[in-house]
């Protein structure tokens, strides 16, 4: 807004001023309080054809939110839900999104922006100093209160009568150990159910992807495999609970290349079971590189040597990934030879 | 002169100077770069083995050795398949540069598809492997994308993101992004594994999941795909889209509300 339209009477200098009265440090009073600096008027309250200008402004604005809660409700009317659109530099998008999205912003955007226009131009912008109360009540206010309280407390006979008392005091301690109870529903502790899996003895390794059960000369060297315990389907209720223990990443390496005695000892022919779980936070773990037989946790870059017993090489895991000892059985199927010998997933605190 | 010596003090001036000089580096790269090798000629040739074994001395063997038995500087190739010749050299990955870095990345390929399938032949030769897919195992009939999409989900994602759109992995290696991949491309890598991907062989992951898992990636990550949703934001889940809500979102509400205030309504002259 431009002030080159403002008659010259009308200018801050030649305003009144008294208002504004400010009291300068002297020797007595080298910290005066200032007080507020002179009260400056904006062009809408000196001139009555800005003033209107803002009010047009904010009419417009308020009008054109209107328009743009019409538009949200025709959008939603009239545009098919699969319509897609292309706009630049967004790509092809859905027209219904697009149209619903802008319409609403547009529309709660003008009455923000109206709103803001109108208090800025239009609303009184007289400084006011509201100066605080102190807090503390007049005296005889204070004495009526404890009057008041004294003599409430003479005529309950809270002192005499101890019987009452007493049992108010009963009642009173008794009620929150409700709520105590309550808590049990926080319970039971988990008990051993971390410890084990549904993986168990003569289980066979059942491939996620075709539901069936895994033969050794399935799995070339350089592949990778997840398995689930057979018996276990997705549409059970307890899958998502079973699956997140019982995950199963299944590699193949030479075993000339594998430099754990023990995890050698496990594997079968070079196929190495190994619990899907970070055991950092239990994020499933599975970034496999083939040539170096990393895998690589992609929530915190833990890093296991598949190779080596996966033993953490790098990052904030705190044990190796669990191996499940698997072996062949009679009709060649590649079978689990117990359940995992530690808990799988991230340490807790009874882990040991 | 003097009307460009009065500019050069000019706010944008580095920036101009900045880009031609890009500009010039760039055309000159392109100017002096060695040159792709000629093609050969695309007249029909019979693929025998004996024209790849040539095309392999020339380009492989320094690396492969003369016999594809590996040598330090590159793997053995027998029994690798012919699909795994036809992924490398079609993707330009092969022949790599003597220096790469962590992972030899894609680029253009310098061999014509004859002279590839000639390759792919001779190495076939050496040992048993994969052969390359025919149009009718990786094409879109007979695909089920939500199949696809929940074998991808298990198998695939873990590395390549969601949507295919590539992750970083240890030591500067990673997951390439898969968009613009070929179907036939995709399909052979699954099933030979190149450099730190694992394979998931067809015992593992029938040739119908191939075909799923390729029809699902048509559909999230093609030509065609549409993003309902608007800007995608890389496909790269909650940190683009934090990101971007914190600094635009957030910023431009601060820019506004700075703006808003650093004007002032009164009519003071200045």
């Amino acid at each position: 807004m431009s002030s080159q339209d403002i008659p010259e009477e009308n200018l801050p200098a030649a305003q009144d001023t008294s208002q504004g009265a400010v009291k300068l440090a002297d020797e007595q009073n080298p910290f005066a309080d200032p007080g507020l600096p002179p009260h400056e008027p904006r062009v809408q309250d000196i001139d009555e054809r800005a003033a209107k200008r803002s009010e047009r402004v904010v009419a417009l604005l308020f009008t054109v939110s209107m328009l743009a809660t019409v538009g949200f409700i025709a959008s939603y009317v009239t545009i098919p839900v699969d319509k897609s659109v292309f706009i630049w530099p967004i790509g092809h998008i859905s027209a219904l999104n697009f149209a619903l999205g802008m319409t609403l912003g547009l529309a709660l955007f003008c009455i923000g922006a109206g709103a803001v226009h109108w208090a800025r131009t239009l609303m009184s912008d007289h400084e006011l100093a509201d100066e605080r109360h102190p807090i503390e009540a007049a005296p005889e206010t204070r004495a009526k209160v404890m009057d008041d309280f004294r003599q409430g407390a003479k005529e309950s006979a809270l002192g005499r009568r101890k019987l009452i008392r007493n049992t108010m005091f009963g009642a009173l301690a008794l009620f929150p150990l409700s709520g105590v109870v309550l808590l049990r529903d926080l319970g039971p502790l988990p008990g051993t159910k971390l410890r084990h899996t549904l993986w168990s003895k003569g289980k066979l390794l059942v491939n996620m992807n075709t539901n069936e059960p895994l033969r050794p000369s399935d799995l070339v060297v350089g592949s990778l495999t997840f398995a689930k315990p057979e018996g276990l389907e997705e549409h059970d209720h307890e899958f998502q609970t079973e699956i997140a223990k019982a995950a199963l990443m299944l590699v193949r390496i030479q075993p000339d290349d594998i430099k754990d005695k023990r995890s050698l000892e496990w594997s079968h022919e070079g196929i190495l079971a190994y619990s899907k779980i970070c055991t950092h936070v239990g994020c499933p773990i599975s970034l496999y590189e083939q040539q170096t037989h990393h895998a690589l946790c992609p929530c915190h870059q833990s890093t296991f040597d598949l190779s080596d017993g996966a033993k953490v090489i790098f990052g904030p895991a705190g044990h190796p990934l669990p191996q499940l000892r698997i072996g062949v059985n009679d009709e060649g199927y590649l079978e689990a030879l117990g359940d995992f010998d530690e808990p799988v997933g991230p340490a807790f605190w009874e882990r040991g | 002169m003097k009307k460009l010596s009065a500019r050069r003090r000019h706010p944008l001036a580095a920036l101009v100077v900045l880009l031609l000089a890009l500009a010039c580096t760039g055309g000159l790269y392109a100017v002096f770069a060695p040159a792709d090798k000629a093609q050969a000629d695309e007249t029909a040739q019979s693929l025998t083995i004996e024209e790849g074994k040539k095309l392999y001395t020339v380009g492989c063997a320094s690396c492969h050795g003369t016999g594809g038995q590996g040598t330090s500087d590159g793997p053995s190739l027998v029994g690798v398949g012919a699909a795994a010749v036809d992924f490398q050299v079609s993707t330009g990955r092969m022949p790599a540069a003597t220096s790469q870095g962590a992972q030899v990345p894609r680029k253009k390929n310098i061999y014509s598809q004859a002279e590839i399938d000639q390759l792919a032949a001779y190495i076939a030769s050496l040992g048993a492997g994969p052969a390359v897919p025919t149009e009718e195992q990786y094409g879109p009939e007979g695909a089920d994308a939500a199949k696809g999409g929940e074998l991808f989900r298990n198998n695939c994602a873990q590395c390549h993101n969601f949507t295919g759109k590539g992750g970083a992995l240890t030591h500067g290696k990673y997951a390439p992004s898969l968009e613009g991949v070929a179907p036939k491309h995709i399909y052979e890598a699954m099933l030979t594994g190149p450099q730190n991907m694992p394979s998931f062989p067809d015992t593992t992951l029938s040739e119908q999941n191939k075909k799923d898992v390729i029809a699902y990636l048509n559909a999230v990550n093609g030509d065609e795909t549409e993003s309902p949703g608007g800007l995608s934001l890389g496909g790269l889940g909650p940190v683009s889209e934090g990101l971007f809500a914190w600094v635009f979102g957030l910023g431009a509400l601060i820019a506004v509300a700075v703006w808003v205030a650093a004007r002032t309504a009164k009519a003071k002259k200045s």
